[in-house]
């Protein structure tokens, strides 16, 4: 393998590596601070997809805006869903057992994969992207990178810093970890932890939602998308630790190589090396590389 | 320090010592349970008393130092391997079976003594011997009456008793106490002492307490630890006497 | 408290009875159904109900039975059920194995996740590689034969045979649930903090259990795949997983007849909310009744369908749902039929 093939290798493995860190961190963001774990996570980020897909028409017609305008429209929309959906369904799993959380998280993407298909369909579809990121960069006399996939895990990186800012060096981000450590104590000291719970939430669902968003020109708008993501993610979670963010940007990066350069070189199992490297880790390290709160 | 080797000695703690990342929660501690003594620990919050306890029974890994059980060293053995050779833990807080009854939480204990898993035709309420060493806990502890009550139901003292009783149900040499009398009224804390000493001829007993009348009442010897580390070692009276003991619980001055 | 089970071995007699008599052939195919539905849900039941491990990866093995019958019986002029059933069991409990070793080193949540991605590792490797026939599943296109040359070509054949494995599985799991390695994994699942100071080595208990509940799955399986003669690695899928966990919840947790129970109702759910005369173009979002009953049933019926009785008396008593009563696994024995 020549340097450049392995360049736009290592390229796409980051790319995949920061958007399944972005919807791992939403996903290991809940159950460490909320103690939910929420089968219906993948789904955001399918919806996110759609988002794209539905808004594009209407932003560009109504208001003449472009991608990124329908970026933020989707962004917008996300948040105000995640803030319904925790007022309106997931405040109820709280105090359930997991078992509990998990059936009825799983009954929740029947109905959003139901819902999608009554509104939308079960086409593929397409989405544009946006002319001023269309084109390739270019690497040597024959090989280019397409500029969008930059693009994409630029647009992650700047997320996840975000976030690591956010939750660093802000009164919002220590009170997240506060509430994460203990809650009777957060609780007791005026922080309204239902306010904090819906903004976590409604954060987690809007991040996993713009990965979707940032994805689909690539990626595609179809049914499976969710499910897909979400096994992939609770790999991520076992791998990294639960409730650890470091442990998730590590782990998204494994499996993203992992997977990658495991199409490259064993097309034959690539589906199972993630799951391999998975057991592999078990072995060594039962509750993950990292621990809850990193 | 120079231990003889004494024959008495059921369990032995040598320089047990726990890091927690750059915290040290026990510190060197060296410890020494004899048949037919009932030795407590007893420090200031924080002290490291509960990690003690979680070091000799296993539940938790040594950084540092040495456990042996009845002469064997135990130091890399699982909690269940060290129960099965003789040491017997009961908790602080309550780990009784709520939702079996008072006579099948001591069955059970009791079976673990007589596991043998492959006999799945045989209702377990069947091994003889599980069930009369669980009548014997339940006389024992003065349990009877309420045998057959679901144990979440019962009082919490009650409860208290059934947590020691679930521990002597194996029969163990050793036990380790974690807080037996936590939330106890004075009627009950008595009647958990005189079964303490009553038991005390056969077995070695650890007591972790907070309760200072009652561990001056039936400790033989008395360890008493400070940050992870022991500052005083002896019987009741020397204990009560030494200065660094009297810093430490009042304050008075060096 | 024991008058429950007797109740309902007598109805589950009747029914089996029955339904040869008067529900024709679509009846017995329907029943056939369910009840190997019911064999793979009375698996699932021993690990949720009895040891408390949330298993969301029990359909790899119900799938590797199935896919070991239809493989081992390709090219065989006349399978033999003496050689298919003990193989797709033992292939089922071979991987129920290694999974077992290597997820039961994880807790809690973690534990739900590993036991879902190792099934997918089975799924993809099924789907995947030339050793299950891809996408579009492989055929059974004979049906293996009993000791003694008996066919299991009619349907009605196959009934009998399959309420007579269903019969061996329930006798089985009852004696298990009595016996001390029964009563030992209902300790694990009650306080394993507990069972491990008394002296027992839980890790073993719950690989046992792991293994013998992937073994049953592994035996519904293979009644699957003769039943219809055909499999397809949807049958490993997580929405199979889903399912049975749907079937014991609903039906109750802690009984083994909440397994069957569990298993007859998701059946009826199913077809009620595929059926097109109620619904008509809607059932193909039949989905959606089933998601928002999910939902309904864990959130108001967290005991399940077995708990109704006990809610309608403490209702009508005025009770709260914190006493224990008659109906709770509160017993000297322990063992909740």
């Amino acid at each position: 393998m020549d340097f450049f093939t392995f360049l736009i290798q290592t390229l796409n493995s980051v790319q995949y590596g920061l958007l399944l860190f972005l919807v791992a961190a939403g996903l290991t963001l809940i159950f460490g601070i909320m103690g939910v774990i929420n089968l219906a996570h993948g789904s955001f980020y399918m919806i996110g997809a759609y988002l794209a897909y539905g808004l594009a028409p209407i932003v560009t017609g109504m208001f003449g805006g472009g991608f990124i305008t329908t970026m933020l429209f989707g962004l917008v929309v996300s948040i105000l869903l995640g803030y319904f959906l925790e007022w309106a369904f997931y405040s109820y799993l709280y105090q359930r057992d997991h078992l509990q959380q998990v059936l009825m998280t799983y009954g929740l993407i029947l109905v959003f994969e139901e819902v999608r298909s009554i509104l939308v369909g079960d086409d593929v579809h397409g989405v544009q992207m946006p002319d001023w990121l269309s084109g390739s960069i270019q690497l040597n006399d024959v090989m280019t990178y397409p500029t969008y996939r930059v693009f994409i895990s630029g647009m992650c990186l700047l997320l996840a810093v975000g976030m690591y800012i956010v939750l660093t060096r802000t009164k919002l981000g220590m009170m997240i970890r506060a509430g994460s450590v203990n809650r009777e104590m957060t609780q007791s000291l005026g922080i309204n932890i239902q306010f904090l719970y819906r903004v976590v939430f409604a954060s987690g669902v809007a991040i996993a939602a713009f990965a979707g968003m940032v994805a689909a020109p690539v990626s595609s708008v179809y049914p499976g998308m969710g499910q897909g993501i979400l096994i992939i993610c609770f790999v991520v979670v076992v791998i990294g630790g639960i409730g650890s963010i470091k442990g998730a940007f590590v782990a998204a990066l494994l499996i993203g190589f992992v997977d990658t350069f495991g199409k490259v070189f064993l097309p034959q199992i690539a589906g199972v090396l993630v799951y391999i490297l998975m057991a592999v880790i078990l072995l060594w390290k039962p509750s993950g590389l990292f621990k809850a709160g990193s | 320090m120079m231990t003889t080797h004494n024959q008495d000695i059921v369990l032995r703690g040598t320089n047990l010592t726990r890091r927690w990342g750059g915290l040290v929660a026990v510190n060197g501690v060296n410890i020494e349970l004899l048949k037919g003594q009932i030795h407590a620990v007893i420090g200031t919050n924080g002290a490291g008393k509960s990690t003690l306890i979680n070091l000799l029974s296993g539940e938790i890994e040594l950084s540092d130092g040495r456990v042996e059980l009845l002469g064997k060293d135990v130091t890399n053995s699982a909690q269940h391997e060290r129960a099965r050779l003789g040491l017997g833990k009961s908790y602080q807080r309550n780990t009784i079976f709520n939702e079996l009854t008072v006579f099948e939480n001591c069955r059970l204990s009791a079976q673990a003594n007589y596991q043998q898993p492959w006999k799945f035709w045989q209702d377990g309420t069947s091994c003889k011997l599980s069930t009369e060493q669980a009548m014997f806990v339940i006389q024992k502890t003065g349990l009877e009456h309420i045998m057959h009550r679901p144990s979440g139901v019962i009082s919490h003292g009650q409860k208290r008793q059934l947590e020691v009783a679930m521990c002597l149900a194996t029969n163990p040499q050793v036990l380790l106490l974690d807080e037996p009398l936590a939330g106890m009224g004075a009627d009950e804390t008595d009647r958990m002492l005189s079964f303490l000493m009553e038991i005390r001829k056969d077995h070695a007993i650890l007591l972790v307490e907070h309760d200072m009348d009652a561990i001056f009442k039936v400790a033989d010897v008395i360890t008493v630890m400070v940050n992870g580390s022991v500052i005083a070692h002896g019987t009741a009276a020397e204990v009560k006497e030494n200065k660094d003991v009297k810093v430490a619980y009042l304050g008075e001055e060096a | 408290m024991k008058k429950y089970p007797v109740i309902f071995l007598g109805c589950l007699l009747l029914s089996f009875a029955a339904i040869p008599l008067f529900g024709g052939d679509y009846g017995i195919d329907w029943m056939t159904k369910t009840i190997i539905f019911g064999i793979f849900a009375l698996s699932l039941e021993l690990l949720v109900g009895r040891t408390g491990l949330v298993c969301f990866g029990q359909a790899a093995f119900f799938g590797i039975g199935a896919y070991a019958t239809v493989i081992f019986s390709t090219d065989v002029a006349q399978p033999l059920v003496a050689f298919l059933l003990p193989i797709s069991v033992l292939l089922a409990a071979l991987y129920a194995l290694f999974v077992g070793a290597l997820s039961l080193r994880t807790k809690g949540v973690y534990f739900i996740m590993v036991t879902l991605a190792f099934a997918q590792m089975a799924y993809y490797v099924i789907h995947d590689t030339p050793i299950g026939g891809g996408t579009d599943g492989i055929y059974l296109y004979v049906k293996p034969n009993l000791p003694g040359n008996i066919s299991l070509n009619s349907s009605l054949n196959f009934y009998l045979f399959t309420v007579f494995i269903l019969f061996s599985v329930l006798g089985l799991l009852g004696l298990i649930t009595r016996s001390r390695f029964g009563r030992a994994l209902l300790g694990i699942k009650l306080n394993e903090q507990r069972m491990k100071a008394t002296g027992y080595n839980t890790y073993f208990y719950k690989l046992a259990a792991f293994v013998i509940s992937g073994a049953i799955a592994g035996l519904a399986g293979f009644l699957f795949a003769v039943k219809d003669g055909y499999v397809n690695p949807e049958l490993l899928s997580w929405h199979q997983s889903g399912a049975v966990l749907i079937m014991i919840i609903l039906g109750g947790l802690g009984h083994l007849r909440g397994a069957l129970i569990g298993a007859f109702a998701y059946n009826l759910l199913e077809e009620f909310f595929r059926s097109e005369a109620i619904f008509g173009v809607f059932t193909k979002h039949w989905h959606l009744g089933l998601g928002i009953a999910i939902i309904l049933c864990v959130a108001l019926l967290p005991k399940g369908l077995i708990g109704l009785p006990s809610l309608w008396q403490n209702k009508l008593v005025g009770k709260t749902a914190e006493t224990p009563d008659d109906n709770d696994q509160v017993s000297s024995s322990g063992s909740g039929h």
